[in-house]
């Protein structure tokens, strides 16, 4: 088989992890010469967008999909009839340069199989990565996943060579993984985020304490952290669990991100699971929510509607908590707290921070929203501004939700 | 009225000396006009001859040069003016680049925006095509910026591709590495430009195998990357018919019931394990991995059971595992531990000697962002873990259980037993052994006042002195 047909093969087998940031990790770069490539820190870079919206920003691949295991949502399962293949050590390591020189892609993103055994299948992964950076002294971003319950020093030159690790959660409940993937097990799993936080914390002490002593670099550990992947769809979990189970994983395991990825059909998929359209409204809807988590200040337990369970589609889920909460509101925009203005249906963290800056040299007004890329209609009947005051029923009435609410499209893919 | 002529489209050092001048003389956006080097010139128009810069200087915002370094590099053709503008209300008006909602800085803020995100599509839209092979290869690309921004975005290049030579060809200027420094030369057609490169049809087959047609999201797409850059990417004449054979590619899947599976494979009972009368260490550690006699197993990572000699004389019992304890999966570990570990020392007790657990086993909190807060385990907690404590007693044996703080004496008597009227004494128990009663550290850590802090401890480590004397005790009468 050549290596353009295993590509194919596995890519096609790859493309269900979500995660391809390239973001968040140290500064490194090769104008000492020695090396090939840097990072973007700052911003991460996306090299092309394929149709279904998804940045590629790395070249994501698996080493094998031949797998031990037989997990009904993935497409690498062993019982599935997909066709199987296998990259060496070699030629993972030739298509990064030679796409990275290309400047194709920011680095690599190898996930794999699991064969033989944990041990085994992680020191293929990671000899691809020692390889890259001993070798051919490559300076790009690589994320590299991690296999559970795998040898702690394994682990440790992952961590040396990756700038981002990550283990897959699977799906938000642990009953539904033990129906779905009866050789996974979430406690292993999450015993080895936890092991993965450890080494995070003891790195990032060793670099705050060394900062005032020495020059030499301590070890590095996965600088851009650890991350995961939840299935949406594949089992009944409602969006309170969903959200309860992230929380619990950002508070846990300090992960940079929880990725939600709408369960998709895959080809010779399982009879067990939802053969149906992905619920990608659903998973827009989940990363709001989880952007109110962590940067809007909002608790897990008030963003999902107790009575309801799920966050509706139709809106989103800021909007819907202020609908829920008209007490609150209207606000004064001129004088209401960064907490409070964090909280108005349109307002960004951006158009929050402008606010703030702004209001204490001059008022806002209405006029002034689209300067400030807020999204009058969403805005006005929240907010008091020095010309604009919201009609005084507005807020109580059954018809502000209306408002809100698309017109009714024809269901089918966005195009 | 005055007309400046630049000396190109990022002549940013030949606009900030000019605008400088006119502002220093007085002379009012209204009576400015600007132009670049080889535009046309301004007809019917006599320009009056600026006086020298007088002595007098003004301060302007760091943020102000930062802004009109990117906004300048904007191809809108009425910049210079508008920047002239913003530098002429600047003076009167310190704070006006705060100011969010005003025309100006919006403007140019947006400007200065785009000119950014040109930059950041430059980084990720050039395609390198190789000519030569190896030792000798060149990599050349061919790219249309929409501002002036080859300059700005070359260095990047350099970084990131100092070992190889490299050319970026535009209609505007061209960037050049030769491994040491970056040249600039002018603009040059499209036709000097390689037309393909050995690795595109591969590149192109990983763009069609990465691509999910079960979820078709065009616009995505297309706000991050406008079609305008899709005729200089190579994998961009996929785009098409791949858009056209998706909806037929999923519900193919969907159709397509599934294919008779392998045999797939049973996961396997753990097999039940022995119930012994004397229960060893190992064992009851590996049967309460799985405990689920109370729900915090649930949001914890895992059960942190006992640790130290089977043939320990002391029992330390604290009273659940904490955030570290969670992670590493052993006792006393965090904070609390360390200072358990200095305590002990200072009271003549060797650590590895003693027999460490918890009443609670594991981790009860909730999370606060990246952190979690300690919640203090409830009786029923208590009760449901009491069964751990009991048989890792029965394995061990202990002369003496030092219960610290309240959970642990609850635990370790039963019942509800107030720290402050049973501390610093020797307790019987029923069986014959000895039981301890004194703080947990971690009350130690949490007091605010040093001298309170330094006088508990003192009271902590003579506690645990009173166990060391009675271990002393007991050794010399075995």
């Amino acid at each position: 088989m050549d290596v353009q047909r295993k590509l194919e093969i596995l890519a096609d087998a790859a493309k269900y992890d979500a995660s391809c940031a390239s973001s968040g990790t140290e500064k490194r770069d090769s104008s000492d010469g020695k090396g090939l490539g840097s990072t973007s820190p700052g911003m991460g870079i996306c090299h092309s967008y394929a149709p279904d919206g998804r940045c590629i920003s790395l070249l994501k691949v698996l080493l094998t999909n031949a797998c031990n295991y037989d997990c009904l949502y993935c497409v690498n399962r062993t019982s599935s009839n997909v066709p199987r293949a296998r990259f060496t050590v070699d030629e993972v390591v030739k298509l990064t340069i030679d796409f990275y020189r290309r400047n194709y892609i920011e680095g690599l993103f190898l996930s794999s199989g699991i064969i033989r055994s944990a041990d085994y299948t992680m020191e293929q992964v990671v000899s691809v990565a020692r390889k890259l950076r001993e070798e051919h002294h490559f300076r790009g971003y690589i994320h590299l996943k991690t296999i559970p319950e795998a040898d702690d020093a394994l682990i440790t030159e992952a961590g040396r060579y990756a700038d981002r690790l990550s283990i897959n959660i699977e799906v938000p409940e642990e009953a539904s993984l033990a129906k779905l993937a009866p050789e996974k097990d979430v406690r292993a799993i999450r015993r080895t985020m936890g092991r993965l936080r450890l080494k995070l914390d003891e790195a990032q002490d060793n670099n705050n304490n060394n900062k005032t002593v020495t020059k030499a670099k301590p070890p590095l550990f996965a600088p851009a952290g650890q991350s995961t992947q939840m299935i949406i769809g594949a089992d009944a979990a409602d969006d309170k669990t969903i959200l309860h189970t992230s929380a619990n994983l950002y508070g846990s395991y300090k992960l940079k991100r929880v990725y939600y990825s709408a369960f998709s059909p895959i080809p010779d998929a399982s009879r067990a699971l939802p053969l149906a359209a992905p619920p990608l409204v659903r998973e827009h809807r989940l990363y709001q929510a989880d952007w109110l988590m962590r940067f809007y200040g909002f608790d897990v337990g008030e963003i999902v509607d107790d009575a309801a369970g799920m966050l509706p589609l139709d809106i989103d889920p800021k909007l819907a908590w202020a609908l829920r909460h008209r007490d609150r509101f209207p606000l004064d925009v001129n004088r209401a707290s960064r907490e409070d203005l964090l909280r108005v249906p349109g307002f960004g963290r951006k158009a929050v921070d402008r606010i703030i800056a702004t209001r204490r040299v001059t008022s806002i007004r209405a006029a002034d929203l689209a300067r400030l890329h807020i999204p009058r209609n969403k805005a006005l009947p929240f907010i008091v501004l020095s010309d604009h005051r919201p009609q005084p029923h507005l807020l109580d009435g059954a018809k502000l939700a209306e408002r809100f609410r698309p017109k009714a499209t024809q269901l089918g893919f966005g195009f | 009225m005055h007309h400046i002529t630049l000396d190109g489209e990022t002549d940013f050092d030949g606009w900030r000396k000019a605008a400088r001048t006119l502002v220093l003389n007085d002379v009012s956006p209204a009576d400015v006009t600007w132009r670049v080097q080889g535009d046309a010139p301004e007809l019917f128009e006599s320009t009056t001859p600026l006086p020298d810069p007088p002595n007098a200087t003004f301060n302007v915002p760091a943020k102000f040069v930062e802004l009109v370094k990117a906004a300048i590099l904007h191809r809108n053709s009425e910049r210079f003016a508008i920047l002239y503008r913003l530098l002429w209300r600047l003076r009167g008006n310190h704070d006006l680049l705060v100011v969010a909602t005003d025309p100006d800085v919006a403007e140019v803020a947006a400007m200065a925006k785009a000119v950014h995100r040109d930059e950041h599509k430059m980084h990720a839209f050039v395609r390198f095509r190789e000519i030569g092979r190896e030792q000798k290869s060149h990599f050349v690309a061919w790219f249309e910026p929409e501002h002036h921004i080859v300059e700005l975005a070359a260095p990047f290049f350099a970084r990131r591709f100092a070992d190889m030579p490299w050319s970026i060809l535009t209609p505007d200027v061209c960037a050049h590495w030769d491994g040491h420094a970056v040249s600039i030369t002018p603009g040059v057609a499209k036709a000097e430009a390689p037309t393909e490169d050995r690795l595109e049809e591969t590149w192109r087959r990983y763009y069609a195998s990465i691509f999910n047609p079960a979820r078709l999201k065009v616009k995505a797409m297309q706000t991050e990357m406008p079609k305008r850059y899709w005729r200089n990417l190579p994998e961009a004449s996929l785009i098409k018919p791949l858009i056209e054979s998706a909806e037929r590619t999923a519900s193919a899947m969907i159709a397509h019931a599934a294919s008779e599976p392998h045999k797939s494979q049973k996961r396997q009972e753990p097999p039940m394990k022995r119930k012994q009368a004397a229960d060893d260490i190992e064992m009851l550690r590996e049967e309460a991995a799985d405990c689920r006699a109370c729900p915090l197993w649930k949001d914890a990572t895992q059960t942190v059971f006992g640790e130290g000699p089977q043939n320990a004389q002391v029992m330390l019992v604290g009273e659940q595992p904490g955030d570290k304890e969670d992670l590493a999966g052993k006792p006393f570990v965090g904070p609390a531990g360390q200072m358990l570990d200095r305590a002990l020392d200072e009271a003549g007790i060797d650590r590895s000697k003693v027999y460490v657990t918890n009443a609670v086993k594991h981790f009860k909190f909730v999370p606060r962002g990246k952190i979690r807060l300690h919640q203090k385990p409830n009786t029923a907690e208590i009760k449901a873990c009491r069964q751990w404590y009991e048989r890792e007693r029965a394995a061990i044996k202990p002369v003496l259980v030092v219960a610290m703080g309240a959970t642990a004496a609850q635990s370790v008597f039963g019942k509800i037993t107030p720290i402050n009227k049973s501390r610093g004494r020797l307790i019987d128990l029923e069986d014959g052994a000895t039981a301890l009663v004194t703080v947990h550290p971690s009350y130690l850590l949490r007091l605010p006042d040093a001298d309170a802090k330094a006088q508990e401890y003192q009271r902590f480590v003579a506690d645990l002195k009173i166990a060391a004397a009675l271990l002393r005790k007991s050794a010399h009468a075995a």
